[in-house]
């Protein structure tokens, strides 16, 4: 669908000027300019959400113009100046390939804000085609058309009973949605309720389902306190990224988008409190997985591979869990560094201000202050690398940690679905010989009684075989996409973070180049 | 083996502002280096082997010169702190930027001594000077008898002269700023380095992280894992080059300012040390005057002699440090200016190179299936 252009969503109204530069897709898209988490890199202009309001001149500053998207910190606070959001979005890269837009035509090229739909996760239910034919053996499985954005988050109540609700805005073209526009809010714990309904129903298809983020005491006990400070500012945004690209890869996932669960959560006004959200909290869930592996591992019929392929892939995915755990605390580590150099610039820059100040030589003096200036920036510009290394890189090793664990799941649903019917089969197996005993025994009542629980047994093998084997398929489907996903989102997630640090570089290259004739100027 | 030089002046052979320290050989804690000096006359050079301890033989030859008048008003150029493998916490903070091992701002940092020893009108004209430079056979290493100059032999109750009110005002001008400055500049001295530390660490953590990367990368002929791993080698450059950027940054934080803000330090703290004698030799004279005053007359003419002899020699040392302070203002702005410059066109370079390699990364990347 995404070359197709027939197939894109009716022109969002008040957007259509964007349109015609927009329609062929298959054009390297603003998507992958999305510097949803570059912008966000100062949490608090996240909060800024769907609208680009001081952003763009000539269109509804709200992407969802249905409901203004009120940005109560509707500016970015200077971590990120405006001209740094207009320099990133022209140095946004055209990337000729992938992204399916569908929301294409609503995404403004100047990626200043979180773009809602266009998530570097957001990508055709099916597999990106890459040729005509794929394209349209694909066609059949193709276009959904729905972006969804968490922004806005909101402190609700006081005191240790308060919560964050956000903003969930979704646009769709779908039929299956009453609106083409809408919104709702929504808690933490109900987009828990919402993985919860979904593991239990689908997981029994072999569907991967992406893992929320986790919950985190200390984190939310600080924004129950007051939301204002830096630590907890960073915690909001990083939540609600999290939030927003789990929903993002929810609706892109074909079977679970017709989920009417999803559709609930997306639509619903009000939603009935999510109670059991406990087995999530932050180890929690990575516990569950593990449990469900143990159990399989205890399992003392072993499972006779005649297709080594599952076998192989398992192997693979829980090598891939440990490297990328390797990588994210190294990630962490750096990220932290990063920090530490913010700190020792601030304390520098103040130093240099200090001797400035005591230096007599007028022209040494000034160099000096300019100079404490000078690092001041540097500071500034250390922060924003320290951002993009945590909110691109760490994040993205975090969510593929969770991912390759529902992963795992999947293959731990696939083993439990083939336990099932091997028990059925040794069940079955039970009831023919209680038969036989019986037919010895001569004893009519109970006999029938017999043939009819071998029936019964009978047609559940058969289910159960059936249900494994399609339970297989349906695991080989979505391993394969979920590797193609993969490839594609770290390569558009590395894209974004070289485009801010290239940023960053060209900034620094500036205040290099300014400072030069100061320190020249010096008698 | 050449003591008795030190009473005779000499005149410098070589050109004072072309002295190079271009190596230095490290044996455990002995450090020798190579000096190259240019001939005066000819296109000769002059190279020698001198240790450590040779340059402190040097330095304990200025400052033994007692004979020439007004020499406490001199502001000795300052030596570095020796390096040591395994140096205590006090020798670390003590040599600042030029105890991070890296040897070339080390030897810049001597160079940069025997070249304002070779600048200095009074002192060049030790024959010390030239010994160490020229000689080829390496100075004497007898211990020269302490003398004044050693701060650290001063007695502590002297230290409470150090806020002797003065009797001129440019000199309590030039005590007052001095003191400012010297803690300042020791303050910028240290935070810089506490940045250029940190610097090196990020250095490695992408060091570490880009080698790290290859572990993703898998084998196989899946079109999507090939992709992937492609993701994962060209990140691994990306952060390959991530880190020869930041080794640059930290290199030229080093060479440039980081050396520049040593030194200015340490000649703040040599400045310190010759206002302190002056003032010293204020103390002294003033107690002079007032045994002159109070002598019975039997003693009286033999204070006046020492009154006489303490004011001479003030008036000596008054007019050295005046001179000195000037020359010194305008050296340290000039050094402080060259460093400043220096350190914002590597620093600029290496801006500029590292946009551009995140510009062909990005092209890369944007090539890519």
């Amino acid at each position: 669908m995404a070359a197709s252009s027939d197939r894109n969503p009716p022109p969002f109204p008040g957007t259509e000027e964007l349109e015609t530069g927009q329609t062929d897709m298959a054009d390297g898209d603003s998507d992958e300019g999305e510097d949803i988490f570059v912008s966000n890199s100062n949490p608090v202009s996240v909060s800024r959400g769907v609208s680009q309001p001081d952003r763009v001149s000539e269109e509804p500053p709200d992407l969802f113009s249905e409901e203004e998207a009120d940005s109560t910190t509707a500016k970015s606070n200077g971590v990120h100046s405006d001209d740094d959001n207009d320099l990133f979005a022209e140095a946004h890269v055209e990337l000729g390939t992938d992204k399916s837009t569908r929301s294409a035509q609503k995404d403004l090229p100047t990626s200043s804000g979180p773009r809602p739909a266009t998530s570097f996760t957001q990508s055709p239910a099916s597999l990106q085609p890459t040729s005509l034919e794929q394209l349209e053996e694909e066609e059949a499985t193709d276009s959904f058309d729905v972006d969804v954005a968490v922004t806005n988050p909101e402190k609700v109540g006081d005191g240790m009973n308060a919560y964050v609700a956000y903003k969930v805005s979704t646009r769709t073209s779908l039929a299956m949605f009453r609106n083409k526009t809408f919104s709702v809010r929504r808690r933490f714990s109900d987009f828990l309720g919402l993985y919860e309904k979904l593991s239990v129903k689908q997981s029994l298809h072999g569907c991967i389902i992406p893992p929320p983020p986790e919950k985190s005491v200390v984190g939310m006990t600080k924004v129950k306190v007051g939301m204002d400070d830096p630590s907890s500012v960073e915690f909001v945004e990083r939540r609600r990224a999290a939030l927003e690209r789990y929903l993002q890869r929810i609706v892109s996932h074909p079977s679970l988008l017709q989920d009417p669960d999803v559709r609930e959560f997306l639509e619903r006004d009000e939603l009935p409190r999510a109670v059991n959200t406990q087995a999530l909290s932050g180890a929690g869930f990575l516990k569950m997985i593990t449990k469900a592996s143990d159990a399989v591992n205890k399992m003392t019929i072993k499972m006779n591979e005649s297709d080594t392929w599952f076998e192989d892939k398992f192997q693979e995915v829980e090598t891939e869990e440990q490297q990328l755990r390797k990588l994210h605390a190294m990630v962490d580590s750096l990220v932290n560094h990063r920090k530490e150099l913010c700190g020792n610039t601030a304390v520098f820059a103040k130093s240099m201000a200090m001797l400035g100040n005591s230096e007599d030589n007028t022209a040494l003096s000034r160099a000096l202050s300019q100079l404490a200036e000078v690092e001041d920036k540097m500071e500034q510009l250390h922060q924003e690398q320290a951002a993009s290394d945590f909110f691109i890189l760490a994040e993205l090793l975090a969510d593929y940690i969770r991912l390759v664990g529902a992963v795992r799941g999947c293959f731990d649903q696939r083993m439990r679905a083939w336990q099932r019917w091997q028990e059925a089969q040794s069940t079955l197996q039970k009831k023919r010989e209680a038969e036989a005993k019986l037919l010895w025994a001569n004893k009519p009542d109970k006999l029938q009684q017999a043939k009819e629980e071998i029936t019964e047994w009978e047609s559940r093998v058969t289910q159960y075989e059936r249900d494994f084997d399609r339970i297989g398929m349906a695991v080989r489907k979505e391993v394969l996409r979920f590797e193609k996903e993969k490839a594609k989102d770290f390569k558009s997630q590395i894209i974004k973070y070289l485009e801010a640090m290239m940023q960053s570089q060209q900034r620094l290259v500036k205040f290099w180049e300014a400072f030069l004739p100061e320190a020249k100027a010096i008698a | 083996m050449m003591e008795e030089a030190k009473d005779e002046a000499s005149v410098l052979s070589v050109h004072g502002d072309d002295i190079k320290v271009t190596e230095v050989l490290k044996d455990g804690d002995t450090l020798t280096f190579l000096i190259i000096s240019k001939k005066l006359s000819g296109t000769g050079e002059y190279h020698v082997d001198r240790t450590y301890d040779d340059f402190e033989w040097l330095q304990q030859h200025l400052f033994a010169q007692e004979d020439v008048p007004g020499i406490q008003g001199v502001i000795f150029p300052p030596l570095p702190a020796k390096p040591q493998v395994n140096a205590s916490a006090k020798t670390m903070k003590q040599l600042g930027i030029l105890g991070l091992g890296e040897w070339q701002p080390y030897c810049k940092a001597m160079e940069t001594f025997l070249r304002q020893v070779a600048a200095h009108s009074v002192l060049c004209r030790n024959k010390a000077v030239e010994v160490f430079l020229t000689s080829s056979a390496p100075p004497g290493r007898q211990k020269i008898r302490k003398n004044i100059f050693n701060r650290l032999s001063q007695a502590v109750e002297e230290m409470r002269k150090e806020g002797h009110k003065d009797v001129d005002e440019f000199f309590q001008t030039e005590r007052d700023r001095n003191l400012v400055l010297t803690s300042c500049t020791k303050t910028a001295a240290e935070k810089f380095l506490d940045m250029v530390l940190t610097e090196q660490k990020i250095a490695v953590a992408c060091g570490h992280f880009s080698a790290a990367l290859h572990l993703l990368v898998e084998p196989g002929e899946d079109a999507d894992k090939q992709a992937f791993s492609r993701v994962c080698v060209k990140l691994s450059e990306v952060f390959e080059s991530m880190k020869k950027n930041m080794t640059s940054v930290a290199e030229n934080n080093m060479s440039t300012l980081g050396l520049g803000l040593d030194l200015e330090s340490r000649h703040q703290e040599a400045e310190k040390e010759m206002l302190f004698r002056r003032t010293c030799k204020l103390v002294e004279l003033e107690s002079t005057k007032r045994n002159a005053e109070k002598a019975k007359p039997v003693k009286k003419l033999a204070m006046e002699e020492v009154k006489k002899a303490a004011e001479t020699e003030f008036e000596h040392i008054c007019r050295v440090a005046k001179q000195e302070i000037t020359r010194f203002e305008k050296v340290r702005v000039e050094m402080l200016q060259q460093a400043l410059v220096q350190w914002c066109e590597k620093q600029l370079l290496t801006a500029k190179e590292s946009a551009d390699q995140f510009n062909k990364h990005l092209q890369v990347f944007g090539g890519m299936a």
